[in-house]
């Protein structure tokens, strides 16, 4: 007790200058800025969007109300980010292995900056690709799958004649989110501990069997948040879908059909400009139930990324 | 395609603890015949699809020799290398075809009019971007406006006042979550928040911004947040020790030590937003004419004139198509210009004693 009485002029903050005052104030000013942010964009997004919930099947364009309307805009939304995740997840996984561990050294960053240009592509260019180069290519692969593998209901077609399904939507999208899940893993396989992999190596094992034995375990859960991460990027992505599909409001699991669910995002976009009245808030009604998916999705992840900081002190 | 396996250095000294081995040899060879067969497919008319795959299958004979004379465990290794080095070269895949189709369809638009003519009055051939130029540059100018100072602050409120304390980490884990909020429910929140102001059916440039900060705030706070975690803490300490006061201490010691990086952080954040076109589409809208008045009426965007003018071509399609090429190509370019404009930043400007 008394020793704390003697420091206390020592530890006396020192004089407030104004200028300090000032400084501190506008850096917590933005940080809490952003906070207002965030809810001010729960806020009006609810706001708008409650009319839009409540409004009745003759007050808007689609003549439905909400739920029956958001339902199968929320399966598309789900199933197209699912499917991309699908397909980008093995290349993401196997990109970011080929960067930390195969890649000679003097190439590794190079080639992450190949990578990282996928990235800085603007999404307007992936749709305008998505929509005229792969489509086209894409037209004979699903010709083949219809009559090959048809009986498998996801590919029962009839495929589409112009190439635009939800599988090339997804398959756009699945470009669009390997570079941020090829990067989460790059670093996370960086970061492995050089003694684990060099105890696997020095006990036989093959470079595979030392990624399986060393690599894999240590990363399982930053694996697992980049994949999250990628699903919210995907769950959210707007003009790749918007441009790529053509779509027509169902609920199937036809992938190679011309008949596609479209997800919120897209939705949203293709219709804002002629909607008016009671249509605009149910659109942003969708929007607020997309903002929460993503929400939720990214809230996940990040829990996870941050339970995994704790670990790493024990390791 | 498998020249990255590197020579066993134990050599012929161990062959007979390890068993047979494939000759060093082999991988490079497999992967020589591989690139020559899909080369040789490419001219003989098979195509680069059918050459490529081609290509794989020779390669994939790779492990199946392992497996006849190394044995299954190398022979797994040796497959999982050739998967690894093929999901790099099918990540390249689409990189190569975007930028193919966009330089291929979008060079031929470009021109003097291209860049300095409007879409005002024309129908058909003719006309150029220059609207939807003026407009980007004004929105993305102005969301940097926004975004800088308060991603700054934040980052400094972060690093220097906040620390570990629980408001500071609980703005640490809602930038991150910010970080994921998708571009058009941005688009919404700034056309929510006009609507109060404005009544329905608002759209206006600054409107746009607002929607691209919220984009941007995240990113910039994230990346110079890194940077100033970087600055040595024996410089702060040693200003402190002159008896400089705090804010001086940041603005004349923090701040400039980590300036390249927060440039190259903020370079790459403008990168990022310049080319978001759905919350512009929602709030910006689209025009055909010229708009200097962010506060004012509708404002036509790069990103949002690609899109449109490639979705409702009119008729003719044909120059409409071209121009929204032509559009994706310019796009494209700011965009790469800009990441490699913070690469160089980054790399000749950075302080040389990290290294």
């Amino acid at each position: 007790m008394s020793s704390n009485t003697e420091l206390e002029p020592a530890a006396k903050a020192p004089p407030q200058r104004p200028g300090d005052r000032v400084f501190r104030g506008l850096s917590l000013g933005a940080a809490i800025a952003i906070l207002a942010t965030l809810a001010g964009v729960a806020i009006f997004l609810t706001a708008e969007g409650i009319p839009g919930i409540t409004a009745s099947p003759d007050e808007v364009k689609s003549g439905e109300s909400f739920l029956p309307y958001v339902t199968p805009l929320v399966f598309g939304t789900l199933w197209a980010a699912f499917l991309a995740l699908l397909i980008a997840a093995p290349v993401a996984i196997g990109v970011a292995l080929f960067i930390s561990h195969y890649a000679p050294a003097k190439l590794a960053q190079p080639i992450g900056y190949v990578i990282d240009l996928l990235a800085a592509v603007p999404s307007v260019v992936y749709g305008a690709w998505g929509m005229v180069t792969l489509a086209g290519a894409v037209r004979p692969l699903y010709e083949w799958l219809e009559a090959n593998l048809g009986f498998i209901p996801l590919f029962a077609g009839p495929a589409s004649a112009t190439g635009r399904t939800i599988l090339t939507a997804a398959l756009v999208l699945a470009v669009m989110i390997l570079p941020i899940m090829t990067a989460i893993c790059r670093e996370i396989f960086l970061q492995t501990p050089r003694l684990h992999e060099e105890a696997a190596l020095a006990l036989g094992a093959t470079r595979w069997e030392m990624t399986r034995l060393a690599v894999f375990p240590y990363a399982r859960s930053g694996i697992v948040s980049a994949a999250m991460l990628a699903l919210g990027r995907a769950l959210g992505e707007t003009m790749a879908v918007a441009m790529v599909l053509s779509a027509s409001g169902v609920v199937t699991l036809n992938l190679i059909s011309s008949t596609n669910p479209s997800t919120i995002a897209a939705n949203i976009a293709l219709s804002f400009a002629e909607a008016s009245g009671k249509t605009v808030n149910v659109l942003i009604a969708t929007g607020l139930v997309l903002f929460v998916i993503t929400f939720v999705v990214n809230f996940a992840a990040r829990a996870i990324v941050n339970r995994r900081k704790e670990f790493d002190g024990a390791n | 395609m498998t020249t990255t396996l590197k020579p066993s250095p134990q050599g012929d000294l161990s062959a007979d603890l390890r068993g047979a081995q494939l000759p060093s040899w082999a991988p490079k060879a497999i992967a020589a015949l591989a690139g020559v067969v899909a080369v040789a497919g490419w001219f003989t008319g098979l195509g680069p699809v059918r050459g490529i795959i081609l290509a794989w299958l020779i390669a994939a004979c790779l492990p199946l020799w392992s497996v006849m004379i190394e044995g299954k465990r190398k022979a797994t290794d040796r497959l999982v290398t050739l998967l690894v080095v093929s999901a790099f070269g099918l990540a390249v895949i689409p990189l190569v075809s975007i930028l193919a189709s966009v330089i291929g369809k979008g060079a031929q638009a470009l021109s003097a009019e291209f860049f300095t003519y409007s879409m005002r009055n024309v129908v058909g051939e003719g006309g150029g971007i220059y609207h939807a130029l003026v407009g980007t540059l004004l929105i993305t100018s102005a969301a940097a406006v926004i975004s800088v100072p308060i991603g700054l602050f934040t980052a400094i409120y972060l690093i220097e006042y906040g620390e570990d304390g629980r408001l500071a980490s609980s703005i640490r884990f809602l930038v991150d979550v910010m970080t994921g909020i998708p571009s058009i429910v941005a688009g919404l929140f700034a056309y929510a928040l006009f609507v109060i102001f404005f009544g329905e059916g608002v759209r206006m440039g600054i409107g746009g911004s607002v929607a691209l900060s919220v984009l941007m705030i995240p990113v910039v706070v994230r990346s110079c947040e890194e940077m100033l975690k970087l600055v040595p803490n024996e410089l702060r300490e040693a200003s402190y020790a002159l008896g400089v006061p705090k804010w001086r201490t940041i603005s004349k010691v923090v701040l400039p030590t980590a300036l390249a990086g927060i440039v190259t952080g903020i370079t790459l954040a403008i990168a990022r937003v310049i080319g978001e076109t759905a919350p512009l589409l929602i709030i910006a809208g689209m025009t055909d004419s010229v708009n200097f008045n962010l506060s004012e009426g509708r404002m036509a965007t790069l990103p949002v004139f690609t899109y449109s003018s490639l979705m409702q071509p009119g008729v003719p399609p044909e120059p409409s198509i071209e121009r929204a090429w032509g559009a994706a190509l310019v796009l494209l370019i700011i965009v790469m210009v800009l990441n490699l404009l913070a690469r160089l930043v980054s790399h000749y400007f950075s302080p040389k004693g990290e290294r």
